[in-house]
């Protein structure tokens, strides 16, 4: 008999939160509230719809409930808890359905007592790391404590020794700060399904750790810090070594700005995102120091164009995979190497603006290359490694540092800086013209830019087929497939929305002429850096700020032209991608 | 007349400790809707103080199994599966292995990590399909999604051995009854399951002639009686544990509990992992907030993940209640507990 002894792996959850809902509609009294409700709800989630907030810490509605902080109980009156005889323990509310009739109180002293102290219980264990901690500014922990008044200090902090586990220059967990949720666990193993993370220990010994199976590396894609209630799973934050470069005064330091970072940073300050408030973005970084600021619509008109020359000229019965997305890379790098000469030949967008900027900038400008700082902002933890890598440093750094979302936030915040207050700013241009940005950063976006591309380029034409069917291209989760026609033939394209999907892809990779691969789910919208919270709602509300940034013209004029300057200023080795 | 009707007849209840009506159980796995069914006979009996599945597999093997086939046939299930501690494989495992040649019964060892939370019922689905020892969110419950997902019966030893009793016309009503602590006669008897704590012990020459409390259930999660209350039946698992006062300091004997479920405690829920943490911290504290220490218990009662974090309480509470108070109290810590105690709401 052969037995599994793999206890490190977690218990599969089932119950998928919409089970059975919106069957009827279901009425019940929450604190004397009565609500009408769709079957199918938790208690929490029907609360929420009614602005009665019941607070929780394990809950993340990418992952199945787990029920673990025991913050969110509330009492039900007897008769009416499942399972528990009628004598009723408190529930916890992120994982119990409403049922018709029922009487929640949220607010019972009972109730509070229980609370309360779990809360206390969890400040324990995490030390508080206050001062320099980018979480600070949307701490669920300080809220909870100001909120019901709860000291932090209650119990003694029992981590204090803790480990921090840092992957490459990505992405850390610091077990000091770690509430034992397990919400990294379920982002590294059932999202993503790279199961990088482990649970060491039991009882008060358990501890997340990185795996020590060789054949399993991180790709940081960073989402166990994005899912991640209290910043124990987060960036290696990089906010320190910007402002060091912001107060050089020899340095000329430049920021470049992703679109996908650009439409959710407002998120961060309650703002919404339109025109207005991305010129003041722009505003609050010359503010910060930065003496150019600049968006990614040029390096995405690059990556169309070098990306559709790569389709056309691509060999029959070859497959040609996307390398713009740096966890997708390094994933490639590490389980498939084999992949190495289907990529197509080009760096990831901010890696080409980098180089632009190092390059073009440095000589318009007579900057030093060596005085010149470039800084990227981008929904990305991967990125940070991805700048580091050597094959991408050969001739000096293109990138010095990257900032996610959260940190430009933070640093924001930190200078006091009120977005809503500045004046709109503009952007810095390299190109005598406007560069109206296709879009890039959602699952799917890349494969329309280069398509489209490819069909201005060969024939002037916008591919109406492809318009009609982008629909496709941008449903909200999996694997999505599709054939498209490029001049002389049709090719068969998939696109992986996040890395979990990935592996009967590459099973079927004769299938596919095409493959984008974007290791976040819905793309650079739902990326390791972006802003916090992140959820559904959110990736689609960002898909939709970013297919409204697309203003690109149809006839492809602006392609050809950005080859020819490329061309003209000896800048294509600046967008070439060479695996090593 | 069905098995399933025998059962109902015979009022059969788990023997696992939370007394769970048997038909019920077995109906709702039937009742199901599943491919796959599976059975599971729990032989972990992980709470110390209990040691009758053991002699019921010493003494009566073919019976256990021949309970495990009748549920199997009942069901029409998968497979079964002999969920067994490993001290208990050791030794069993041969006997079980020739009992269970030519079925579709497997003999699974429970890994030495699984502890305690290891026996508890949801735990062993984990266990066995080979993941952390934890218990799992219900529902859903494993009568409806147990082992892959599929409708699973757990039953205890004694309860498939009742099973079998039934089936062959033989149940007489009898359960069995572990004695230990200052015991003279420490074993395990059996008797009729109405018999009260008191008899029981007068019956087996056990009855102590000195002052004395018993724990009763489990050495762990039982209730703790005086000697003026042993007119109750001795439920849950059927131990009867006797304690002699001043053999052990009250803070001591609630040391024992504290460290055996801080030590056993999964980890997986807040209230459990560190409620017993604090508790352990606060009994080895000079001054303990008593406090504070009755208010971790009260929560783990109230918010614990599982049936076995929320039973922390039960040894305590109880001593307290009906040992310690009704004594009077020379050490100043015990009388500040009582005291406190006394002010508790629980």
């Amino acid at each position: 008999m052969v037995q599994n002894t793999n206890y490190k792996r977690l218990p599969r959850r089932s119950a998928p939160r919409n089970d059975n809902r919106g069957m009827s509609n279901i009425k019940l009294k929450i604190n004397d509230k009565e609500i009408e409700c769709e079957s199918g709800q938790t208690i929490m989630e029907a609360a929420l719809a009614n602005d009665i907030y019941i607070p929780g810490l394990c809950g993340h509605p990418d992952f199945p409930h787990k029920a673990n902080c025991r913050v969110c109980v509330v009492e039900i009156d007897s008769g009416m808890n499942p399972g528990q005889g009628g004598q009723g323990k408190l529930m916890t509310s992120c994982s119990t359905l409403v049922r018709e009739g029922m009487i929640v109180k949220t607010d019972t002293d009972r109730v509070k007592k229980s609370r309360n102290l779990n809360i206390e219980l969890i400040f324990a264990e995490h030390i508080e790391k206050c001062a320099t901690c980018i979480w600070r500014v949307n701490c669920k922990l300080l809220d909870l404590a100001d909120r019901y008044k709860i000291l932090l200090t209650t119990f003694k902090d029992r981590k204090g020794k803790r480990k921090t586990y840092r992957f490459s220059n990505a992405v850390e967990i610091d077990g000091t700060q770690c509430i034992d949720c397990r919400n990294c666990i379920d982002a590294c193993s059932q999202m993503q399904k790279i199961n990088y993370l482990e649970l060491q220990g039991k009882g008060v010994e358990q501890e997340i750790i990185p795996t020590g199976d060789k054949k399993i590396d991180c790709i940081y894609c960073g989402q166990c810090a994005l899912h991640c209630p209290v910043g124990s799973a987060q960036e290696q934050s990089s906010w320190e070594d910007v402002e060091k470069a912001l107060k050089d005064g020899k340095k000329t330091v430049v920021a470049q700005i992703s679109s996908a970072a650009l439409v959710s940073i407002g998120e961060e300050f309650k703002e919404p995102a339109d025109d207005s408030l991305y010129k003041k973005i722009y505003s609050a970084l010359r503010q910060l120091g930065f003496k150019y600021v600049f968006d990614d619509s040029l390096p995405n008109v690059i990556s169309a164009a070098r990306g559709a020359l790569g389709i056309l000229n691509h060999e029959y019965g070859q497959t040609i995979i996307t390398s713009s997305c740096p966890a997708w890379v390094k994933y490639a790098h590490f389980y498939r190497p084999e992949l190495e000469g289907k990529f197509l030949n080009l760096r990831s967008p901010h890696m080409i603006g980098g180089g632009i900027i190092k390059s073009y900038l440095a000589k318009e400008k007579n900057i030093n290359k060596d005085d010149l700082t470039v800084v990227s902002i981008l929904p990305c933890t991967a990125a940070k490694f991805e700048i580091e890598r050597k094959e991408l440093k050969e001739g000096g750094k293109r990138v010095d540092h990257v900032l996610t979302v959260r940190e430009l936030a933070w640093m924001i915040k930190k200078n006091r800086i009120e977005l809503n207050k500045l004046a709109e700013g503009e952007k810095d241009t390299l190109t005598s013209e406007e560069i109206k940005a296709p879009m890039m950063g959602a699952s799917g976006g890349e494969t329309e830019m280069v398509f489209q591309t490819a069909n201005y380029l060969s024939n002037s034409k916008k591919n109406d087929k492809l318009e009609q069917e982008k629909g496709i291209l941008y449903a909200a989760s999996g694997v999505k497939e599709i054939a498209i026609e490029i001049p002389g033939r049709i090719m068969h394209v998939a696109v992986v929305n996040g890395i979990g999907n990935i592996i009967p892809v590459l099973d079927n990779l004769k299938k596919y002429d095409f493959i984008e691969v974007m290791a976040c789910p819905g793309g650079c919208a739902g990326g390791g850096g972006q802003a916090f919270p992140t959820n559904d709602k959110l990736r689609k509300q960002r898909l939709g700020l970013l297919r409204g940034l697309d203003k690109a013209d149809d006839d492809g004029k602006m392609q050809s032209a950005v080859l020819d300057w490329l061309e003209k200023n000896n800048l294509e080795n600046e967008t070439l991608y060479k695996v090593i | 007349m069905s098995i399933l009707d025998k059962i109902k007849e015979a009022n059969l209840v788990g023997r696992g400790g939370a007394s769970f009506p048997t038909a019920v159980k077995w109906e709702a796995v039937k009742n199901a809707p599943g491919d796959k069914k599976f059975v599971i006979c729990n032989f972990s009996e992980g709470e110390p103080g209990v040691k009758k599945d053991h002699y019921i597999l010493e003494h009566y093997p073919e019976k256990v199994i021949d309970g495990i086939k009748l549920a199997m046939e009942f069901l029409n299930a998968d497979k079964g599966y002999v969920y067994i501690n490993p001290e208990y494989h050791k030794e069993f495992f041969e006997k079980l292995s020739e009992l269970t040649k030519e079925t579709k019964i497997e003999i699974f060892k429970k890994p030495h990590e699984a502890g305690y939370v290891g026996g508890e019922e949801s735990t062993a689905l984990n266990v066995i399909e080979g993941t952390r020892a934890e218990p799992r969110l219900r529902p859903p419950f494993p009568v409806t999604k147990g082992l892959w997902g599929c409708p699973t019966l757990i039953n205890n030893v004694e309860t498939f051995f009742n099973v079998s009793l039934v089936n062959s016309g033989d149940y007489k009503k009898m359960r069995f009854y572990t004695i230990s602590g200052e015991a003279q006669k420490k074993g395990v008897y059996e008797f009729p399951e109405d018999y009260a704590i008191e008899r029981v012990l007068k019956e087996t020459g056990n009855f102590p002639d000195f002052s004395f409390f018993v724990q009763v259930g489990g050495d762990g999660s039982g209730e703790v009686l005086s000697d003026q209350q042993l007119a109750k039946l001795a439920g849950g698992a059927g131990s009867i544990t006797i304690h002699k006062p001043g053999k052990k300091k009250p803070k001591e004997l609630m040391e024992d509990w504290i460290n055996f479920f801080y030590s056993e405690s999964c980890g997986q829920c807040t209230t459990c992992r560190e409620g017993t943490y604090r508790l352990k911290e606060i009994l080895a504290s000079n001054k303990p907030n008593w406090t504070m220490f009755l208010d971790l218990l009260k929560n783990l009662k109230e918010t614990a993940f599982c049936g076995l974090g929320s039973v922390v309480p039960v040894p305590i509470f109880s001593y307290i209640e009906n040992v310690l108070i009704i004594n009077e109290q020379t050490d100043e810590e015990v009388k500040n507990l009582v005291e406190a105690y006394k002010k508790f709401k629980i």
